[in-house]
């Protein structure tokens, strides 16, 4: 089946840079399972959405699969314990993340026994349950895009259903240097790949499922045609896609193999399609056929930092420290720790991080980044020349130093996907993405106060209004009252006055 | 020379006729030209200005009885924005105040509230809910941090805090 995959045209995609992979260095052992950590550090944030509500107490006994955190809010995905133990605390810890150093965390100690929780509830046939309930099934494993971008699952499949589908595309492209997580993983748990591919077409009803490979991958290839031979369902297809940077991005694999394109602000969905990561389908079917929530992942630990790179099954919460010292510890020349890959990777500054739902790879690197030789722009294009979302890199940059938002809209910012090409090949070596990164959170800054202003004024003015209301009431009622009493004819006074005096009377009694 | 009388003439009255043609059509009314600058200001509701809130002050400025310099929360941003709109020379801030409102939150100490309702009624977008003699509350999400309700408090139980 792989020698009949075709392999894709590039014109379809625009620009893209052909990087050195530096995977073998990890993919020359099988995956390694981790030894289950002294200790788990579960931050609540590991997706895009609100963090999770914690839902166990400290001191409190934990078991492997137990909730621990559950969703809060709209957009959010729930936390498991992932091995058993106790709840220590709830408490900030380091975490690898974009914006702050910290993030509020549950600690476990662990025991050692690994005791699961009870799965026999849990487990029923998917083809079972009628879409609708699989997918709410679903948010329950705590799933969310394990390809990096850490959407939750459910929530996206939730999003899609309500549109047109054609295509389930599960994405093993993984086009980005040094990490090969997904590659082991397919080499070795294709038959939990495809098999969540079933589950997910399942969830979303859907008649085609694409799963794409990057050609530079032939061990993953013929592991996955073999499992699709053993399940030999007609409605799922291997392919292969050309190797190059950054077609494992969503829209981009999207027009790659479907030459759609995503508009503008759009979603795959928009045209048809539904991408998902092979990792997040290995995770859904875990979930669904064995009553494992994402508690787990294979990470890629690698770079000339280490001394023996490879792939582990890590429990999500151990520390980075430990997932490196399996990979043979630092060697000398170690000298800077990124987790993520080069391109889109964050640098941290501990070890001490834990390993959560989007830590794809751990990179240490032998050297530092270069700082401070950043030069002028000399306008030569090569940015707009790579850019992936044919945007104008050199442009969106003087708008962005510039704070011009309705230029930075015009221009496109929105649409940029961060992959890294342009600083890559900006001869003036300017940090061309992580301006657009800046600018693009004080987008969103800015988005979030005009609508508070919006609501603040909204209120304001209701509540002008309710005082006018008030007011006007009070003094339609008392000139009702004046009315009243100025109309009033003679037999009423003599009423009033009649009234009175009998009051006083009454009040002459008490008194005697 | 009766020809350039009755030409002179017949030109002002067609530009006359023009202009107030122009005048009714054109949607320009200082309403609406206070609504666009109270679109600019940031909503707080403070009242640092000298105005009770964003709106009356905006109609200040349209009606020419304030100038553009009096919003500390909008900071010179603002001041710059109101310049471009209006088409008068941008300024620095003439009233001193706090410019960093839009980044906090007031938060009551729910032990300390007697329930005196004096920080809910002053409350300018209905932010604080609460009860005579029950403990109030701010709703974080709708407050805009004008600082309002910190003078109102007779235990002084409210704190501004960072918005999360």
């Amino acid at each position: 089946m792989s020698e009949g995959a075709p392999t894709y045209d590039l014109g379809k995609l625009h620009g893209g840079l052909r990087l050195p992979a530096e995977k073998q260095a990890s993919t020359s052992r099988p995956i390694l399972i981790a030894p289950v950590p002294a200790q788990l550090v579960l931050p609540l944030v590991q997706h895009v959405g609100q963090a999770a509500e914690p839902v166990v107490g400290i001191g409190e006994r934990v078991l492997r699969g137990q909730l621990v955190a559950d969703t809060h809010g709209s957009l959010g995905a729930p936390v498991h314990a992932s091995s058993s133990g106790r709840v220590a605390a709830v408490e900030p810890w380091p975490v690898a993340r974009r914006h702050g150093q910290t993030a509020p965390c549950i600690v476990i100690e662990c025991d050692g026994l690994d005791q699961a929780i009870d799965t026999t509830e849990i487990l029923v046939d998917y083809r079972e349950l009628d879409p609708v309930s699989l997918r709410q099934k679903i948010l329950q494993g705590g799933i969310v895009g394990l390809g990096g971008a850490v959407f939750p699952t459910a929530q996206k499949l939730m999003q899609a259903a309500t549109l047109p589908l054609e295509y389930l595309i599960l994405n093993g492209v993984e086009c980005e240097p040094y990490i090969s997580c997904d590659d082991m993983l397919m080499r070795e748990y294709a038959a939990d790949v495809v098999g969540g591919a079933q589950v997910l077409m399942h969830a979303l009803e859907l008649p085609k499922c694409l799963v794409v490979v990057e050609s530079d991958k032939p061990a993953a290839i013929a592991a996955l045609a073999h499992a699709l031979g053993d399940i030999q369902d007609p409605r799922v297809t291997l392919k292969q896609v050309p190797t190059i940077y950054p077609s494992g991005g969503e829209d981009q694999l999207v027009q790659l193999v479907t030459n759609r394109e995503v508009p503008s602000g759009g979603l795959p969905s928009d045209v048809g399609c539904v991408v998902q990561n092979v990792g997040t389908a290995a995770a859904v079917q875990n979930w669904i056929a064995r009553g494992e929530p994402l508690i787990s992942r294979v990470t890629t630990v690698t770079g000339d930092g280490v001394a023996s790179p490879l792939n582990v099954l890590v429990r999500l919460g151990t520390t980075v420290a430990e997932i490196v010292a399996l990979a043979g510890g630092y060697t000398e020349r170690a000298q800077q720790l990124v987790i993520g890959g080069p391109m889109t990777g964050k640098s941290v500054t501990t070890d001490l991080v834990p390993v959560v739902k989007a830590t794809n790879c751990v990179l240490v690197l032998s050297e530092l980044p270069a700082v401070g030789d950043e030069r002028p722009c000399i306008r030569c294009g090569e940015c707009a020349e790579v850019c992936p979302v044919q945007l104008l890199p050199q442009q969106i940059y003087w708008h962005a130093r510039a704070d011009n938002e309705r230029k930075l809209r015009e221009f496109g910012l929105t649409d940029c996907i961060e992959c890294g090409c342009c600083d890559l090949v900006c001869p003036s070596h300017i940090p061309l993405t992580a301006d657009f990164r800046r600018a693009k959170a004080r987008m969103r800054e800015l988005a979030d106060e005009k609508a508070r202003a919006r609501r603040a004024r909204e209120r304001f003015e209701h509540r002008n209004q309710r005082l006018q209301d008030e007011r006007d009431k009070r003094d339609s009622e008392l000139a009702a009252r004046k009315d009243a009493a100025r109309n009033a004819g003679p037999d009423a006074i003599a009423e009033i006055l009649d009234r009175a005096r009998h009051r006083g009377e009454s009040d002459k009694d008490e008194d005697s | 020379m009766w020809t350039a009388v009755v030409t002179i003439a017949s030109i002002s009255l067609a530009a006359g006729l023009l202009l107030a043609w122009a005048r009714s059509r054109l949607p320009e009314n200082d309403d609406a030209v206070a609504d666009r600058v109270n679109d600019l200001l940031p909503q707080t509701q403070c009242g640092q200005c000298g105005f009770a809130g964003c709106r009356p002050y905006a109609n200040a400025i349209v009606a020419g009885s304030a100038e553009i310099d009096r919003c500390p929360p909008g900071g010179y941003d603002t001041i710059r924005r109101l310049a471009e709109l209006l088409g008068r020379e941008p300024r620095p801030l003439a009233v001193p105040g706090s410019t960093t409102m839009s980044h906090s939150v007031a938060i009551i100490d729910e032990a300390l509230c007697i329930g005196c309702l004096h920080c809910r009624d002053i409350c300018p977008v209905d932010a604080i809910v609460g009860a005579q003699r029950c403990m109030h509350t701010v709703i974080s999400s709708e407050c805009t941090g004008c600082e309002l309700c910190l003078p109102a408090c007779p235990v002084d139980c409210i704190d501004m805090v960072t918005r999360a």
